[in-house]
């Protein structure tokens, strides 16, 4: 599994790519999308929400089971990846450029970790 | 096997059945907009039971073998359940008679209450509820009443484990409440430092089962919901597991101010394929003017439908699921207030049986004594074979036992949840043990064969993946 050194990472399985200071991406790590199996369904915020760390913001919804998305910050959705609607298969292939939502005005962060934490967290060495 | 034909693939024009009487009544007709005429099969009475015969020798019931399925009793009903529903007195009642002439089935629907009621602890029970979600959403409704009842809308939360049955967090949305979802401590059971942390002033209520969802009987169980009424919410219970402990320990002097039962489950009316089901709600006195109605109860007169007096209102046309309450009374008056207890005891013990036998096979989620059924993990196994739950499940398939539940609860990777009930002999939970190590076997000479599994089912591994993307909710006749 890969976990890129440049994102950070929440202990809810979602990682978090900075754009500027108060702007980021948020997507889910391959760990999670290893455990969750095939993604069938997304269910996607809406940009103007307003989305809350620690706080579900969407569901993905796997062979397995339907799981909550939580958001590892706290700001308004600028954009949502729509392309993830058709294909949430790009979820599985491409874990970290299918970014689920961009989100801006960030104000707070649930608690993060680097790469190397989060790989000690889920037992990946 | 050859693929079988749709009833409307069957059969031709002119075809068909005659089963109707004349028609007595004045004909109407459908509006003139309707111009085609439905599609129906033409089918002759043989062909009709030909198909339905062929389509019941591909599915398995518990009429077949094993079906082991955790968290959902698949247990054996009795087929005199099936024989006093199907009275006709029973059956030819008409749900508008006046009550001096259903004073029967009125008396079945009291008795079926107050045994229900014994059996959980709780004061009073309303048989309305269709199913076990629709209980549970009943049983919030309750919770919310009385909060209400007494000026206080401050109280918007449950709080469910993370362990919980999927409908609870549902429910509790449908209801109007948000959710709090606490984690499990390692042992499965709630952390009570998570929930005094989380229970407070906008505490409605807990929602828990117990046994809970991985097993366990929570030893806290008291501490558990002393917290929540300390927090002055309310605390309810989930029937699902209820089959564990009937007749043994009572909801209601767990602390418990209301249930949900389900009939279907644990009272042996049938479970699956649609229902009907029922899920009886019952609760403590304080709650029992809020039940839903009418409910049946003894007056002077005899049998009465009565409405509690701050009633939530109907949930269910008419009376409920008549039927299913008729079928679960006699399975209670056959058992028997020793032979309920000795449901529970015997469910636990099987349960127990295997997991012992299997412990030494597959890794167990939560190691130690269970009720009355067991989570093994198969992560490890999946690491070393490359087998995965799913693949051993389908292997199950091609020896005519039912897998059982699949990576549920979440909080247990690769987990296979095994519930075997009281229904089932030594020898038939000893050949699913034997099964389940040769299967364990058959993964690590020749995992392939599993990967591949089921092999000798009328369909082969299905594509669960197009399945939910990809779906045909409809037929549609080729051209």
């Amino acid at each position: 599994m890969i976990f890129p050194e440049e994102l950070r990472y929440s202990r809810d399985d979602e990682w978090v790519k900075m754009l500027d200071e108060t702007t980021a991406l948020v997507g889910i790590t391959d760990y999670a999308q290893h455990q969750l199996s095939d993604v069938v369904y997304v269910t996607l915020p809406e940009a103007g929400d307003e989305v809350t760390a620690d706080e579900a913001f969407g569901d993905v919804e796997s062979v397995k089971a339907v799981s909550d998305v939580l958001s590892p910050v706290t700001g308004t959705v600028a954009e949502v990846n729509e392309a993830l609607l058709d294909a949430p298969e790009l979820l599985n292939e491409d874990p970290y450029g299918a970014w689920i939502m961009k989100v801006e005005n960030i104000t707070g962060f649930a608690e993060l970790l680097d790469a190397e934490a989060y790989k000690s967290l889920i037992g990946e060495e | 096997m050859e693929d079988l034909k749709l009833i409307f693939e069957r059969g031709e024009e002119g075809q068909g059945l005659t089963l109707l009487p004349p028609c007595d009544v004045e004909e109407h007709f459908l509006p003139e907009e309707r111009k085609e005429e439905p599609r129906l099969p033409h089918v002759s009475e043989n062909e009709l039971m030909r198909h339905y015969t062929a389509l019941s020798g591909r599915v398995h019931g518990v009429n077949h073998g094993f079906y082991p399925l955790g968290s959902c009793t698949m247990k054996y009903n009795p087929k005199v359940d099936e024989a006093t529903a199907a009275l006709p007195g029973f059956t030819r009642l008409h749900p508008l008679q006046p009550q001096e002439s259903t004073q029967g089935a009125l008396e079945a629907v009291f008795l079926c209450q107050s045994m229900l009621g014994e059996i959980t602890g709780m004061d009073a029970v309303s048989m309305q509820p269709a199913a076990g979600a629709h209980g549970e959403l009943t049983g919030l409704l309750l919770i919310k009443a009385y909060h209400e009842s007494r000026g206080n809308r401050a109280r918007t939360k449950i709080i469910v484990p993370d362990s919980a049955h999927g409908t609870n967090p549902a429910s509790a949305v449908m209801a109007g409440f948000s959710v709090v979802n606490i984690p499990s401590g390692p042992d499965g059971c709630v952390d009570l430092e998570v929930l005094r942390a989380a229970a407070g002033p906008d505490t409605a209520g807990l929602m828990l089962t117990n046994p809970n969802t991985v097993g366990i009987f929570d030893k806290n169980i008291r501490e558990i919901t002393d917290t929540i009424h300390a927090a002055g919410g309310l605390c309810y219970y989930d029937g699902a597991n209820l089959n564990a402990v009937m007749g043994v320990v009572r909801p209601g002097d767990m602390g418990f101010d209301c249930i949900h039962l389900n009939l279907h489950k644990t009272f042996a009316a049938p479970h699956g394929g649609g229902g009907p089901g029922a899920g009886a709600v019952g609760c403590k006195a304080f709650l029992a003017d809020f039940l839903p109605g009418p409910v049946a109860a003894c007056g002077d007169a005899g049998f009465v439908w009565d409405t509690p007096k701050r009633s939530i209102g109907r949930v269910k046309a008419f009376w409920g699921n008549f039927d299913v309450m008729i079928k679960s009374l006699t399975y209670l008056l056959t058992l028997g207030r020793s032979g309920v207890r000795e449901g529970a005891i015997h469910a636990v013990l099987a349960a127990n049986y295997m997991k012992a036998c299997l412990q030494d096979d597959f890794d167990m989620a939560y190691p130690g004594l269970c009720m009355h059924e067991f989570v093994m993990t198969l992560e490890r196994f999946k690491e070393e074979t490359g087998v995965s739950a799913l693949d051993l499940a389908k292997g199950m398939l091609d020896h005519g036992v039912h897998p059982p539940t699949m990576y549920f609860p979440a909080i247990v990777h690769e987990a296979l949840m095994v519930e075997p009930c009281e229904t089932e002999t030594k020898e038939t939970l000893d050949a699913a043990v034997a099964l389940y190590r040769s299967l364990g076997e058959a993964a690590r000479r020749d995992p392939e064969s599993l990967h591949t599994a089921p092999h000798k089912t009328p369909v082969g591994r299905l594509d669960e993946v197009k399945a939910a993307r990809d779906q045909i909710l409809r037929w549609t006749p080729q051209a």
